[in-house]
């Protein structure tokens, strides 16, 4: 040992294991680098919020659909009798469109032109002859009921004429769903009207004169109305916002985007003659990563904490949803943690294995997102294909926004949502040991 | 008897997939005090060999001993013995000569008072007092090359590897480093050195070794070499046992 002793000028570093001291040097060297760039700060904290601003707008409009940005719609009625008329006054009445009735003096108009015109989404061509055909068919129905009442409906032929049918055009950006909500609309108004057709034409052939106005009120329009309650595990009522849906999501998004930076960072140190000095010191490489482990955690915790002030704060005074903070701050603490650190994780490993910070940046960016898009951010995890329904349980966003959803939606609390942060933890774990591997291939540790 | 700083027996090294220069039962000794010499032409295994020493890069074959202590045991710790000085800046750029030499003083173990005392001493012999907080990336060469050694030599290593620590500065720079390591080299500082200014051999080295293709072709003073090849310079001897082809 004397040798050692007159060698060492000092003799406090550990053979093994982690020195406070040096971990806290590089903790504070971190910082400053961090600090410094002022461009990397910018793109770590604003664009995360830029972001989370837009998205929510956009998805807030959607939201609103029905209330105050209604799908603006094109009627063009060629029927000349009441039932188009009827038809168009029952659509304007479902209250989802901005109604524009067309000149109707036109024999062949160029629809796709007129929307573009008019900037309609929907036009809807009622042919001539719909009334007619409306009220034959209820006729040739009632008649057919009452000469005998047992006989197969699926047996009656269609003894009426069919004239062109109802044409919806549709603009192409409208996507499936949305299209199909339109469509059956559209088709409950039709289905009033010829319902309407057909117990007039029962009542008048039954008792021999027209309907009271007020009894066929109650046959066609006193349907059991159905209220809609969200699941909540608080018992709370409040009706989820975009506010409360996106912010999370997009949130955690922007965490596990650390990867830009933090990947960046772990690749310039391997590549610039740091890690060379560093390898021929007496401590660890191991503090260089639990020391951006703990920086780079804490920025992931400040993101989200900004966010959801911002979502909390600012969001009402630029007109969007207020976003509810969950009741259980220890749970929404908890999950913010975990996810942060998964993230960095993440990053650390890119970081490990890529050898270039192109490699880094293009592989992080890309890898993020498609872990965002298995994980639900992007579509929610209900209505991916079952394969991908699989897949979506290795994403660590699935797991997180899972949490978040528990706690932001739901209403629940920290033991409703340990699951998900198990797993979570698991899959950082798994991150952890990918990265070990590959620290010890590349004889950094 | 004292102990050799540095004692290679029967080194056996080579790159993966047989890139760049190999070692096959390499022997070298370096005794303590020495100002060590390593030349050679690009691709001789100067660097290869100092990264083997280092611990940069892992051998399967032989012994490395630096001060009696077998590298290969020690893995971590024994770095504590040695300064290395890599011919890339290796610093970080956003930080001042101050912060780099703090954070790096913290890895070698010191405390506070002992990376106060030892940055304001280097930064006062290195001509560096005045610049001590400013950001690296606006240095010139000659500084960042000064910065470089400072950090190489923070805690006081009784040896210390310097790889082509006066590459690309002024004459004047080139000048102080040199005057710097003569003077730890009094101060009981082992010194192995590489370069190709072959001219610095002549002013620093009391030993040196010219190296060629993995294997040491000459290894003694400056002048009994020039003498033992009747050279005047050591440019001359070093064209006379390395040959003039390029070397790239």
């Amino acid at each position: 040992m004397k040798i050692w002793k007159d060698y060492f000028w000092h003799s406090q570093v550990k053979d093994s294991g982690i020195d406070m001291r040096i971990l806290k040097a590089t903790i504070i060297k971190d910082l400053k680098i961090l600090l410094r760039d002022r461009l990397g700060l910018f793109l770590i904290f604003f664009m995360p919020i830029l972001l989370v601003i837009v998205i929510t707008s956009v998805q807030n409009s959607t939201f609103e659909l029905v209330n105050n940005n209604k799908i603006s719609l094109l009627v063009y009625n060629k029927d000349q009798g009441p039932l188009g008329a009827a038809l168009t006054e029952g659509i304007r009445k479902i209250g989802l469109f901005r109604l524009q009735v067309s000149d109707t003096t036109q024999k062949n108009p160029d629809i796709p032109a007129r929307m573009h015109d008019q900037d309609a989404l929907v036009a809807l061509i009622i042919p001539a002859g719909f009334t007619e055909y409306i009220q034959n068919k209820a006729e040739d129905i009632a008649s057919r009921a009452l000469k005998d009442p047992d006989s197969d409906s699926r047996n009656l032929s269609p003894s009426v004429p069919l004239p062109d049918s109802l044409q919806m055009y549709y603009h192409p950006v409208m996507q499936a769903t949305f299209r199909q909500s339109v469509e059956g609309s559209l088709r409950s108004a039709v289905q009033v009207i010829q319902g309407q057709a057909i117990v007039k034409k029962l009542y008048e052939a039954v008792n021999q004169k027209e309907i009271p106005q007020d009894l066929e009120k109650q046959i066609l329009f006193s349907q059991l109305p159905i209220s809609e309650i969200p699941v909540s595990r608080s018992g709370s009522r409040t009706v989820p916002n975009a506010s409360q849906h996106n912010v999370p999501a997009w949130t955690l998004f922007a965490m596990f985007f650390i990867v830009i930076s933090l990947g960046g960072a772990v690749v310039k140190e391997k590549n610039s003659g740091s890690l060379i000095r560093l390898k021929t010191l007496p401590a660890s490489y191991l503090h260089a990563l639990y020391s951006k482990q703990f920086v780079y955690g804490m920025v992931t915790m400040l993101q989200a904490a900004v966010i959801f002030v911002i979502g909390n704060k600012l969001f009402p005074l630029i007109g969007l949803p207020v976003l509810h903070l969950p009741k259980d701050i220890l749970g929404l603490f908890i999950v913010t943690i975990v996810s942060g650190y998964c993230a960095v994780n993440y990053a650390i490993c890119v970081g490990v294995y890529a050898r270039t910070a192109e490699q880094s940046n293009g592989f992080g960016a890309i890898s993020v997102l498609i872990l965002a898009a298995i994980g639900g951010l992007l579509v929610p995890s209900f209505a991916m294909p079952s394969h991908l329904q699989k897949m979506l349980q290795v994403s660590p966003l699935h797991w997180a926004l899972e949490a978040y959803y528990g706690l932001f939606l739901e209403g629940g609390k920290l033991k409703d949502i340990w699951m998900n942060i198990i797993s979570l933890l698991v899959i950082t774990g798994l991150i952890q040991l990918v990265t070990l591997y590959g620290l010890k291939k590349k004889n950094l540790i | 008897m004292s102990i050799p700083a540095i004692t290679i027996q029967k080194l056996a090294f080579h790159y993966p997939r047989s890139e760049g220069v190999c070692f096959e039962n390499f022997n070298l000794e370096i005794q303590a005090g020495e100002r060590f010499g390593l030349f050679g032409p690009n691709g001789a295994g100067k660097t290869t060999l100092i990264h083997l020493m280092t611990g940069l890069l892992k051998y399967r074959e032989g012994s490395i001993r630096l001060l009696g202590h077998e590298i290969s045991r020690h893995p971590k710790s024994i770095n504590s013995l040695f300064g290395f000085v890599p011919q890339d800046f290796s610093y970080y750029p956003e930080l001042s000569p101050r912060e780099n030499l703090a954070f790096y003083g913290a890895w070698y173990g010191l405390d506070r008072k002992q990376i106060k005392t030892r940055t304001d001493e280097l930064l006062e012999v290195l001509g560096l007092s005045d610049v001590g907080d400013r950001f690296l990336q606006s240095f010139s060469g000659g500084m960042k090359r000064r910065v470089n050694l400072a950090i190489g030599v923070m805690h006081r290593p009784k040896l210390l590897f310097l790889d082509e620590p006066t590459v690309g500065v002024d004459v004047q720079s080139r000048h102080n480093i040199i005057e710097y390591l003569k003077s730890q080299n009094k101060s009981g500082t082992t010194l192995v050195y590489t370069s190709h200014q072959m001219e610095e051999a002549a002013i620093l080295c009391n030993k040196i070794a010219l190296m060629d293709d993995g294997k040491i072709i000459a290894h003694d003073s400056p002048e009994a070499l020039m003498q033992k090849h009747g050279y005047e310079d050591m440019e001359g001897l070093f064209l006379a046992l390395t040959g003039k082809r390029f070397r790239d």
